[in-house]
């Protein structure tokens, strides 16, 4: 019979040197586990497409940085959407939200103020509503798809009446903001390095910080981590405050690209949001999922959208080719899970 | 009637079923046991067709069977009941019983006609008393389980497979299990019964067959003659049956906990006690007498009036705060309202004490593993590798992991609700001094358990509740077994 044997010391003050043989897990490791592999292989594939079809036109540099500067966008907001799917929600109202803030940060009022306040103004926005959806969620106790669905329509609605419907164009005077898009380090635009940094900031979140951890409890079992002392409702509004955040940042993006802000900015943003979490493996029931995969299924839609267009392929062809790459990728991942069960 | 041989069942990486042999006769109670991992859950999904057995022959009835998915289980005459029952909750009863099976046309489901059938089920179960139009999310455990009861005489089943049907019911509760299952034997349906209660088994079993590490060690035993060392001794080598440790030589400490006057409408009235510092206190009484629903009250996870305080202050009914201030519960159903079930060991174990292993929210991984790993070492958390998905652990040694999540931070008071439920008799010893060492660390305790047996064994002061309120208090010494299940079932005091 065994003893009573629990160590002397469960001060966790203790630490003590990591057992040996203990998994170390580091970004390129990460990058290279068997569940990223499908999506890099696929990546792969779609180069060599490319690369077949249109030899002449694909490898260039100015497509190269075509594609980024396009992904850039709802990359950012594919981080906030994988935060609030792993925590097992889901936010509709991303799209809707870009344009929010794109709008407030482009009216004249706001401009006179400069670039920089542009900026803090369009986070501001994003964050503010994705704040509401938190608290609509968390407090107010409503299903995430109906307060998301609603403030969806609403913050369009907003985005309409105070541009009028009208594009607002970054004034003269404002142009520092459009340098994001036009200067480059490398032959690289700006916004594709600040892309990068919001995957690497939103990588160590989820992977290295308590805020991750929790996000994968609450999403994996929430009375578990009620139990457990975890504020499930506090941390389900932060997630859908930092996903706001996230589109803030995808507005301020999108005006240095497009010189603009306007109400249309982000049409269906949130599908192709989505879409590039579920094919990068994240569950949609929640607890499970990661940063890289979903930037890699961003990576493949875009990549399709540009090879169609290389191609001059019809956009029809292409929403069919995108809806069964979704399928066929959620297929592959059931499969995958299956022979991983016990 | 149901022959089993050389069934082999291999996972990746573990070989869960090694060479089974199995032999069940028409209206014998089959008893099966094992240690948790020796392979009873495997080889009950092989015959509900859930897994597929990689070698082996099944013979049913004299003819070679192979059921390849629960359907087709079903279809030979097999019903399972499952430990964790395995009932819709947003449905009626009678939709349960019928799940699969409607009585429909074209379709249409005729309910009238599923409600009626469902009754007489229901009333062959003696159970008349749960209407067929409850939905059964807001039944109890008990009644929950006699739903899964009528499922499966709903099905003619002839070979029934129960996985611990008795470990969510009160005494009398069993009572009433085993006067079905004798009508249903007379009939000349088979039962394959397990339980890791071995007492139970000496009162239904008529053959006892013994499963250890994937591998049958005894088969056809009689159930009644059989000695219980003897069976103890081949599901684990060794000769034991409930071993306490010794309860603590100093006094206990200050007082931890108190509550007063502790109502929560409906569950239980005007509750008071209080635990000491190195003590643990028992809750004993039968399911529904307001045992759990107390512990979740004190834990702030459920609404009530009345005083709780926590180490001379009084605390507010928040979870996130009673945490942080030194508590930590161990809840009635570990899957559902305590594990993470897709992360490893490591992830569940620290869930409870992230911040104490990060500054400003960043975690300190080395340090996260090397407590992990300490614990897992400290608990024999078998298999010993704290990445390893929680999921793929016994029931015993997920329960240990949990103990494990409290064991970190300075806690002042446990709640462990059925802490040894669902957990074989060898890793029950080991949970028990477990617990008694948190105890004899300064940790006050609160255990709740079905078992009269264990809360006499385990605490030093047993609370006896009835229908919500508290109607003896003694020293555990004081009381005895009989005693209690007086005082329990006839509410006579002291």
């Amino acid at each position: 019979m065994s003893e009573p044997k629990i160590p002397p010391a469960a001060v966790p003050e203790t630490g003590g040197s990591a057992p040996p043989g203990a998994a170390t897990r580091n970004p390129l490791s990460a990058l290279g586990e068997a569940r990223h592999l499908g999506l890099l292989v696929a990546l792969g594939l779609l180069i060599i497409v490319g690369l077949v079809t249109r030899p002449e036109n694909f490898a260039t540099t100015s497509n190269l940085v075509s594609i980024l500067s396009l992904a850039a966008t709802i990359g950012v907001i594919t981080v906030g959407a994988t935060f609030v799917i792993i925590g097992g929600g889901i936010d509709l109202s991303v799209g809707a939200l870009m344009a929010l803030a794109s709008v407030w940060a482009t009216t004249l009022a706001t401009q006179e103020y400069g670039p920089f306040v542009m900026v803090i103004c369009a986070l501001l926005v994003g964050t503010g509503a994705g704040l509401v959806n938190g608290l609509l969620i968390a407090y107010g106790r409503l299903v995430p798809f109906i307060a998301t669905l609603a403030m969806l329509v609403a913050a369009r609605g907003l985005a309409q009446r105070m541009s009028d419907r009208k594009t607002q164009l970054i004034q003269s005077g404002n142009t520092a903001l459009v340098d994001l898009s036009t200067t480059r380090v490398l032959g690289i635009p700006l916004l594709v390095y600040i892309f990068a940094l919001v995957v690497v900031l939103g990588w160590i979140l989820l992977n290295r910080t308590t805020f991750g951890r929790r996000t994968y409890a609450v999403g994996g079992n929430p009375e578990a981590a009620r139990l457990a002392g975890i504020d499930v409702r506090r941390h389900t509004m932060l997630l859908y405050a930092l996903s706001g955040l996230t589109c803030g940042i995808a507005a301020v993006l999108i005006m240095a690209r497009t010189t603009t802000g306007s109400s249309t900015h982000g049409d269906l943003y949130e599908l192709d949001a989505i879409a590039a979490v579920i094919i990068g493996g994240t569950l949609l029931t929640g607890g499970r999922g990661t940063i890289i995969g979903s930037i890699l299924g961003l990576l493949i839609f875009t990549l399709i959208t540009n090879l169609f267009i290389l191609n001059g392929l019809n956009t029809s062809d292409q929403l069919i080719a995108k809806g069964l790459i979704i399928v066929v990728a959620v297929l592959l991942q059931r499969r995958n899970l299956k022979e991983r069960a016990p | 009637m149901l022959v089993m041989r050389g069934i082999v069942k291999q996972f990746p990486g573990v070989r869960a079923l090694d060479g089974v042999d199995l032999d069940v006769r028409a209206g014998e109670v089959h008893c099966l046991l094992g240690q948790n991992g020796a392979g009873k859950s495997t080889l009950i999904k092989v015959l509900a067709g859930v897994h597929q057995p990689d070698e082996g022959t099944i013979e049913f009835n004299g003819e070679q069977v192979r059921p390849s998915s629960p359907n087709d289980a079903i279809r030979l005459g097999f019903a399972t009941i499952y430990q964790e029952l395995d009932l819709v909750d947003g449905l009626s009863v009678a939709e349960n019983i019928f799940l699969g099976h409607e009585h429909a046309k074209l379709g249409f489901v005729n309910m009238s006609a599923a409600n009626r059938a469902a009754r007489q089920v229901l009333e062959r179960l003696g159970h008349g008393e749960i209407r067929p139009s409850t939905e059964v999310g807001r039944l109890p455990a008990a009644a929950k389980q006699v739903v899964s009861m009528a499922r499966a005489l709903s099905h003619d089943a002839r070979l029934i497979i129960m996985d611990e049907p008795s470990a969510a019911l009160a005494h009398d509760e069993v009572d009433n299990l085993f006067r079905i299952i004798r009508e249903l034997t007379a009939q000349g349906v088979a039962v394959v019964y397990i339980s890791h209660r071995l007492e139970e088994i000496r009162e239904i079993g008529d053959r006892v067959t013994v499963l250890k590490d994937g591998r049958t060690v005894a088969v056809g035993l009689p159930a009644r003659e059989t000695a219980t060392s003897h069976v103890v001794s081949l599901m684990t080598g060794r000769n034991v049956e409930y071993v306490f440790p010794p309860r603590a030589a100093n006094p206990p400490g200050e007082e931890v906990l108190k509550v007063e006057g502790l109502t929560s409408p409906g569950a239980f009235a005007d509750v008071s006690f209080s635990v000491r510092a190195g003590e643990i206190v028992g809750l004993a009484g039968l399911v529904g007498s307001g045992r759990s629903e107390i512990l979740e009250a004190v834990y702030g996870a459920r609404p009530a009036s009345g005083r709780v305080e926590l180490a001379g202050k009084q605390v507010r009914h928040s979870v996130v705060g009673n945490v942080r201030r030194g508590m930590g519960l161990a809840p009635e159903e570990r899957k559902a309202q305590a594990l993470l079930l897709d992360q490893s060991i490591t992830a569940n174990i620290t869930l409870g004490s992230l911040p104490s292993f990060a500054k400003l929210g960043w975690m300190n991984r080395a340090r996260e593993r090397a407590e992990a790993h300490r614990l897992v070492k400290a608990l024999d958390i078998r298999p010993p590798d704290p990445e390893r998905p929680i999921k793929n652990l016994s029931g015993g040694n997920q329960q240990k992991a949990v103990l494990a999540r409290w064991l970190l931070g300075s806690r002042k008071l446990l709640l462990l609700d059925e802490p040894t439920r669902g957990v074989d008799v060898g890793a029950r010893a080991e949970l028990y001094a477990v617990i008694r060492d948190l105890a004899d660390r300064g940790i006050g305790v609160l255990l709740v358990s079905s078992e009269v047996p264990e809360v006499l064994g385990l605490a030093d002061r047993v609370l006896v509740l009835r229908e919500g309120t508290v109607i003896h208090q003694a020293d555990a010494g004081e009381l005895d077994e009989h005693r209690v299940l007086d005082m329990i079932m006839d509410g006579r005091a002291a």
